[in-house]
């Protein structure tokens, strides 16, 4: 979290509050009905908050990936063409040409599952359902090494998958780049 | 090269008129074009933006000619874009935007009504964070519009944000937003509600008309400063929750892989950034003599305050002056007399913005960041752009 984003934030809110009335002001546009909210309320959280009840495991999700995955980002998940690769390139982050992806950069697994189910497959995003959802996430991490053959996902244990680079990201250090050294 | 063939079609046009006039009248002697109902540009106008064919045309991006550009609003149909998954077709009549969460009062409002709200018009730039990538790749582009033409700049017209958000009515744990697009891909970001307190739009018009489709037609976020891939097109969803969202293109995509093996999340600012746009890489001048320098300078911290420009490979930097309104988190146009001797040389351009930060160098920004590309390359980059000139009047990028 951008610690000075959040002192930030907080001192703002805790000024606008004041200035932001509780009741509405022009008293335009309707209530949104909680029906509507709820088929519309996609985001996932990092803590699991959003994500619907449901699961599915990694055989599944290898029949699934081999289908509608695996030809853009390769059998293993090694990426084709221009394509990214979904696996492997962990412990390269410091080497020379680190090799990026849900294995060795992305810090959450909640991303994998919110990513997946609202823009892929690429062809036709947003028609997997949930349960192929976790599916197919369980197979990413599996072809990633981080969970195992049985697993099986769901809203309760995938906040809680442990991703390999969880601590690779700092805030925003900017301005950092002192001027005036090198021409 | 573009200009290069604009400004030859120019003077054979020209010429071509000249010559008519001669065996005739200076005057055009047979009636012109009718009335027409939406103008379109002279036939003889041929910049356009730039892009690659790729295997996924509905992804990718295409970039502003910044070096067939005047003053400091880009032509809406000249605006850069970037698409995840191409560009949506969105009945007005049927779009809506949602805002729900952390409220009072969870609201839809239809497009009439956003227009009935209180409406605000300002300039503001929208770049890519990944704008000028390649500079730090080592790679700089071979014209303005390839090294620094993911930048545009338009009068934005819509509601403030907090206004909204003020008649859904804030709950006390509400700190970060999640805005969603309504594209096929449903793009979304999380960005702190401070910034949306401050100056967020709610947006649909771009240049005195309805946002291009390209642009987020019918509803786009513009979130000044910071980088385009939060100024949500298509928006059609806003929740108010407590905690960054973690979404793909801020928790992967978008940031910046350090030489350490750490990334840096979050990093919304545009630095200060200038580009000299003529005489630049493409280009060729005709011969020594006067020529004016001009180019863009902007900063998403603030206003521009001072662009200086070297045409002596960097050993002396002069004052440019500001020759265009200079406005917070737009682009100001700078200009620089400049008589060619004939020589090699090369030309660059810095700027400062009002919080006193200055272009680094190329030099000075890799030695803190690398040469690490992170997983779509590079992007925040700010370094300062030099054009070399030849003896032949060519003006290029090496």
């Amino acid at each position: 979290m951008n610690r000075r984003i959040m002192a930030l934030s907080v001192l703002l809110i805790s000024v606008t509050f004041l200035s932001v009335a509780q009741t509405p002001r022009y008293n335009i546009g309707k209530p949104a009905i909680a029906e509507e909210i709820r088929k519309r309320e996609t985001s996932v959280a990092p803590d699991g908050t959003g994500l619907p009840v449901g699961s599915g495991n990694v055989e599944e999700g290898r029949h699934i990936y081999k289908v509608l995955c695996a030809s853009c980002h390769g059998d293993k998940g090694q990426g084709v063409g221009e394509y990214p690769a979904l696996a492997g390139g962990q412990h390269t982050l410091k080497s020379k040409d680190p090799i990026l992806t849900v294995g060795s950069y992305w810090p959450y697994a909640t991303t994998v599952w919110d990513y997946t189910r609202r823009a892929m497959p690429y062809q036709r995003p947003g028609t997997l359902t949930r349960n192929e959802t976790y599916a197919v996430t369980a197979f990413i991490l599996f072809m990633n090494g981080i969970v195992d053959q049985k697993m099986e996902l769901n809203e309760k244990n995938l906040p809680k998958v442990k991703m390999p680079n969880r601590e690779g990201f700092v805030s925003d250090p900017r301005p950092d780049v002192p001027v005036g050294t090198k021409n | 090269m573009r200009s290069e063939l604009t400004r030859r079609t120019f003077l054979t046009t020209a010429a071509a008129f000249g010559a008519a006039g001669a065996a005739s009248t200076q005057f055009p002697q047979d009636l012109g074009a009718p009335r027409s109902g939406y103008g379109e540009r002279s036939p003889y106008e041929k910049s356009v933006r730039y892009f690659r064919d790729s295997p996924t045309p509905g992804t990718g991006a295409s970039r502003t000619p910044l070096q067939d550009l005047y003053g400091i609003i880009t032509p809406s149909a000249l605006h850069f874009e970037r698409h995840h998954a191409g560009v949506p077709q969105i009945d007005p009549r049927q779009h809506e935007l949602l805002i729900h969460g952390l409220v009072e009062r969870p609201l839809v409002f239809s497009m009439k009504d956003l227009q009935r709200f209180p409406s605000v018009s300002q300039i503001y730039f929208i770049e890519c964070a990944g704008n000028s990538g390649g500079e730090q790749a080592g790679q700089p582009g071979a014209d303005p519009q390839r090294s620094h033409g993911l930048l545009s700049c338009s009068e934005w017209s819509g509601v403030p944000l907090k206004i909204l958000l003020a008649e859904a009515g804030l709950k006390e744990k509400a700190t970060w937003l999640v805005a969603e697009g309504a594209d096929a891909s449903r793009l979304a970001r999380s960005f702190p509600l401070s910034k949306a307190l401050e100056d967020v739009l709610v947006a649909y018009g771009q240049n005195g008309e309805a946002l291009r489709p390209e642009q987020g037609y019918p509803l786009r976020l513009v979130v000044p400063g910071w980088e385009g891939n939060v100024n949500i097109k298509w928006l059609g969803r806003i929740q108010v929750v407590d905690q960054p969202y973690m979404t793909r293109d801020e928790a992967a995509s978008y940031t910046d892989l350090m030489p350490d093996g750490k990334a840096r999340w979050f990093t919304f600012e545009m630095e200060a950034k200038s580009v000299i746009t003529r005489p630049a890489g493409g280009q060729v001048l005709d011969g020594p003599g006067f020529y004016e320098i001009t180019g863009l300078a902007w900063s998403g911290r603030g206003t521009i305050t001072r662009v200086e420009v070297s045409t002596d490979e960097g050993k002396t930097w002069a004052e440019a002056q500001l020759n265009s309104l200079v406005l917070p988190k737009a682009v100001a146009r700078f200009s620089f007399p400049w008589r060619w001797d004939g020589g090699e040389t090369s030309l660059q351009s810095r700027c400062i913005d009002n919080t006193g930060y200055i272009q680094p160098t190329r030099a000075d920004l890799i030695a803190v960041r690398g040469v690490r590309a992170g997983p779509d390359g590079f992007n925040h980059y700010n370094g300062i752009k030099a054009w070399y000139v030849h003896r032949d009047g060519k003006v290029s990028h090496e």
